[in-house]
């Protein structure tokens, strides 16, 4: 291949990059465009008022479902690829459970026991032989506490997920250098593989603080105002979706801001693959008290974000499952399904391209349009819904102007109001966690592969596919996964966007759980947790092998 | 070129027809619900069985609006219908339904449900009345929503959000009857009664009073409804059976009305079924129904309400007053409840 078609591949990449990266923006854009008309200036209104409060507690809750998500997620992750301990291999996999859990859920199923009239305080009542609320004291679930410990509980397996991958990639040398010196398994933890699952975690703590703000669900639920109670208050109850609109982006702009200083703070850093990652790692052996003890540090998070809400829901749903069963479920299932694995193949492919061109490129512009068609998952639900039907609807709207003008047929909505719009908005949203994934990934790739391939003379794609790909499957596997599950649970742009008589198995729970009808949405919430379950064992199995054990 | 561009079309339309069915055929009519659909189901279900004519749903509790308003002339959507007065004002206001002459729902449904301007029309109705626990309030203690601001009641108040549509209509009602400031006096002295901060939904408040949290709270009527005859969670019978209805203000303005309803948008494609499908909601039968699956009122005069409604809540006095100036009011009710730091 001679230097000048090797030329026109590189300009074909950074095209096809800027071209995706500017669709995948357009969401966000409308809601940058929405902004600048607000109705009236809510920012007077919101300083003088509830704004110190939103921000306080927006601030509490993310710091505390960060702090504990990190504690679940890295010692855990830790200890089922570092240590051996009783039912190590069930945790690996387990672990991810209750990522398929949707955080709404988990609020109305804690509720539910937790509360005065709950089964916990009716035991306790009977135990103590109180008799009123007024006799004894006990926790309220519906406060800030409660939200972070709900929203940390189902967010942390993220940060399990990476940095067990960053974990499962490290090199032995470094661990045998550690031993060498003497360090105890402890010593070891903190001072090797912590840092050096320091990118790995941060990239899992920027998803699971954005997660956090843009919940709606669960802090609504549990009265806790966050700026989402400010985002939606503005729009929907003082009709000024322009004025939401610079609340979300102001919003937004915190997360970038946090992002970007973690970033700017490890800017130095390099880590590439080790060579002996075929290696399998030497594990440190915890017998006795302390392999217990670890055991029991798997199964705090595994019970109370999994086997403990669920085992509830599958109490209701057997209950009246005769009345709550329909043929109808295999519909909505299929269309969860179908959505999801869709979005979750769409968001794949487009990070992929966004972080090898970046790696092919170099460029701060591509960085940073990379980047920046990321925002969309810092965005509340139902704002990036409304930012997503904008686009859609103008070039629905102009193809059908243009056919009329000159054809004289109308096209009518082509791609609004289809599932399409879903598909499209999902990949907006979620593009966040895969372009994380893929990119720490491929950046442990040596650039001397690339160099090697290179000069043996492949193209770039070819590199992608024979060198890269391979390489990274593990990276690219758990950022299909989380995508997958994510999209299984997402709600509030589902509902906004989805055709008539269209229903996946979130939008059939949201309608009954919307009214706290938690019996009536109990299977289909279970559904939501089956399916989720299976590419989450069948692909944490996967990346395991990424790394055969003996 | 030409041939190229219509071939390319001819693939692109292709594509998008097997996205999804897009709702087109003549005896169809798209409804873009504020509503779960599990709520309207039985009665689409009667109107297609009359008519012939399907009814499609799209349902979501917020974004319709815009979704309609970006959609433009090519939207699909005949009909939105809400459980509030709130986004049929909204929708009214931003020039998103069309006004329609029916004489039907004119004799069906009495002026005060509906838009002046016959954008909109009410359904069924519903108050937002005081629940008063049996055991610890007396009858006759309370009376009218002036009262709650009473400090005797303090701490004795449970309530959902400040912020929830249906106490911001209320709100807005208070400043509509008392004008702002005075309205300002008496949020604020509600939320210094309250036992805890404004939490859950209608249903959670009754359930306080059985718990002995608190001794009033504010809720729409029809909960009673779906509470006491909540056969799959017997508890909730025990939540209604402690607590006596009133209907506030029985001797001056009535109590706080509200209303689910419909209207048909501005570019309706199935605009004749539209129109059917509003008067067959207003219909003697349609009424009947659509009131007893939600234990709301049925708007229609002289339509027999549901015997447990009969039991229960007897007839009583309504607030007049224009529901579109209450809808007008939202806004500034929001602002009031920020400003009393209802939430918090």
């Amino acid at each position: 291949m001679d230097q000048s078609e090797k030329g026109d591949s590189l300009i074909h990449w950074y095209g096809s990059t800027w071209l995706v990266a500017s669709l995948v923006a357009l969401p966000v854009l409308s809601v940058f465009y929405l902004a600048l008309f607000p109705t009236e200036n809510i920012w007077g209104h919101l300083v003088d008022t509830v704004l110190p409060v939103y921000i306080s507690s927006t601030l509490m809750l993310i710091t505390g479902v960060g702090v504990l998500a990190i504690s679940m997620g890295v010692l855990s992750a830790w200890l089922v690829t570092m240590c051996s301990f009783p039912g190590k291999r069930i945790f690996e996999w387990a672990l991810m459970l209750p990522f398929a859990v949707p955080a709404y859920v988990i609020a109305y199923v804690y509720t539910d026991l937790l509360e005065y009239s709950g089964p916990v305080q009716i035991f306790l009542r009977e135990l103590f032989g109180w008799s009123s609320a007024r006799d004894y004291w006990f926790p309220d679930i519906r406060t800030l506490g409660g939200a972070t410990l709900m929203l940390a509980l189902v967010l942390y397996p993220y940060i399990y997920l990476l940095v067990r991958a960053s974990f499962l990639e490290q090199s032995n040398s470094l661990r045998d250098a550690s031993r060498l010196l003497g360090c105890t398994p402890t010593t070891s933890f903190f001072r090797i593989s912590l840092p050096i699952a320091r990118p790995a975690i941060a990239v899992g703590l920027a998803l699971v603080s954005m997660e956090t703000i843009n919940d709606f669900g669960t802090v609504d639920y549990f009265a806790v105002k966050t700026m989402s109670a400010g985002i939606y208050d503005t729009w929907l109850n003082m009709g000024n979706l322009g004025g939401s609109a610079q609340i979300a982006s102001l919003t937004m702009m915190f997360v970038v801001l946090l992002i970007v200083l973690e970033r700017f703070a490890r800017r130095r850093q390099k880590q590439f693959h080790a060579s002996d990652r075929y290696k399998a790692i030497e594990t440190f052996q915890l017998s006795g008290i302390k392999g217990w003890v670890a055991t029991l540090l798997c199964a705090m998070p595994v019970l109370l974000g999994f086997l403990i809400p669920v085992s509830l829901l599958a109490t209701y749903a057997s209950r009246h499952l005769d009345q709550l069963w329909t043929e109808d479920f295999l519909t909505y299932a299929s269309h969860s399904f179908y959505l999801s694995a869709t979005a979750a193949l769409v968001t794949i492919l487009i990070a992929l391209l966004l972080a090898y061109s970046k790696r092919l490129h170099q460029r701060r512009s591509l960085t940073a349009a990379s980047n920046f068609s990321s925002l969309g998952y810092a965005m509340p639900g139902a704002v990036l819904a409304v930012g997503v039907v904008i686009p859609l609807a103008a070039f629905d709207n102009s193809v059908d102007s243009f056919l009329r003008a000159h054809f004289d047929i109308s096209s009518g909505l082509l791609l609004s109001g289809t599932s399409f719009a879903i598909v499209f908005a999902y990949s907006v949203r979620f593009l966040a966690v895969s372009t994380g994934a893929i990119e720490s990934s491929l950046n442990k790739v040596t650039p001397s592969m690339d160099m090697a391939s290179r000069s043996l003379g492949l193209t770039p794609l070819q590199t992608l596919i024979k060198v890269h790909l391979p390489l990274i499957r593990g990276g690219i596997l758990s950022a299909a996964l989380v995508v997958f599950v994510d999209c299984m649970k997402e709600l509030p742009a589902t509902l906004i966007l989805r055709p008539f008589n269209y229903d996946t198995l979130a939008t059939y729970v949201y309608q009954f759980a919307s009214d706290e009808m938690l019996e009536e949405s109990a299977l289909a919430a279970l559904l939501i947790v089956a399916v989720g379950i299976i590419p989450v064992i069948l692909l944490t199995r996967t990346i395991s092998s990424t790394r055969s054990a003996n | 070129m030409m041939r190229y561009a219509k071939n390319a079309l001819l693939a692109l339309s292709l594509t998008a027809a097997t996205l999804a069915p897009v709702a087109q055929a003549a005896d169809e009519v798209n409804i873009y619900s504020f509503r779960q659909a599990f709520l309207i189901k039985p009665l689409l279900n009667a109107f297609t069985e009359e008519t012939g004519i399907k009814a499609n749903v799209v349902f979501s509790k917020k974004g319709l609006l815009e979704r309609l308003k970006h959609e433009g002339k090519n939207s699909p959507a005949d009909i939105l219908l809400t459980s509030d007065i709130g986004p049929l004002y909204d929708a009214s206001e931003r020039g998103l339904l069309q006004s329609i002459s029916s004489d039907t729902l004119a004799a069906n449904i009495p002026a005060k449900y509906r838009d002046p301007e016959n954008r909109w029309y009410g359904l069924t109705s519903r108050s937002r009345i005081i629940y008063a626990s049996k055991e610890r309030v007396k009858a006759g203690e309370i009376s009218r929503y002036e009262d709650l601001a009473d400090p005797k009641w303090k701490g004795r108040i449970c309530t959902r959000s400040g912020k929830h549509t249906y106490n911001l209509s209320l709100f807005g009602s208070m400043i509509a009857h008392h004008g702002e400031a005075e309205a300002k006096q008496w949020t604020l002295a509600l939320k210094e009664n309250l036992a805890r901060r404004p939490q859950g939904n209608d249903r959670a408040q009754v359930k306080a009073i059985n718990e002995g949290v608190c001794d009033l709270a504010l809720g729409n009527s029809y909960y009673f409804g779906k509470m006491i005859t909540n056969e799959k969670k017997p508890e909730q019978i025990k939540w209604a059976e402690s607590v006596n209805l009133i209907f506030p203000n029985q001797t001056d303005r009535g109590a706080h009305m509200n209303i689910s309803g419909a209207g048909v948008t501005r570019y309706a494609p199935h605009k004749e079924a539209a129109i059917k499908l509003i008067e067959f909601l207003s219909s003697e039968k349609a009424q009947r129904l659509y009131a007893e699956v939600n234990f709301e009122f049925p708007v229609r005069p002289n339509t027999e309400r549901s015997p447990l409604i009969k039991e229960h809540m007897g007839e009583f006095k309504e607030d007049d007053i224009s529901l579109k100036q209450i809808a007008s009011l939202r806004s500034a009710a929001a602002k009031l409840a920020d400003q009393v730091q209802f939430d918090n």
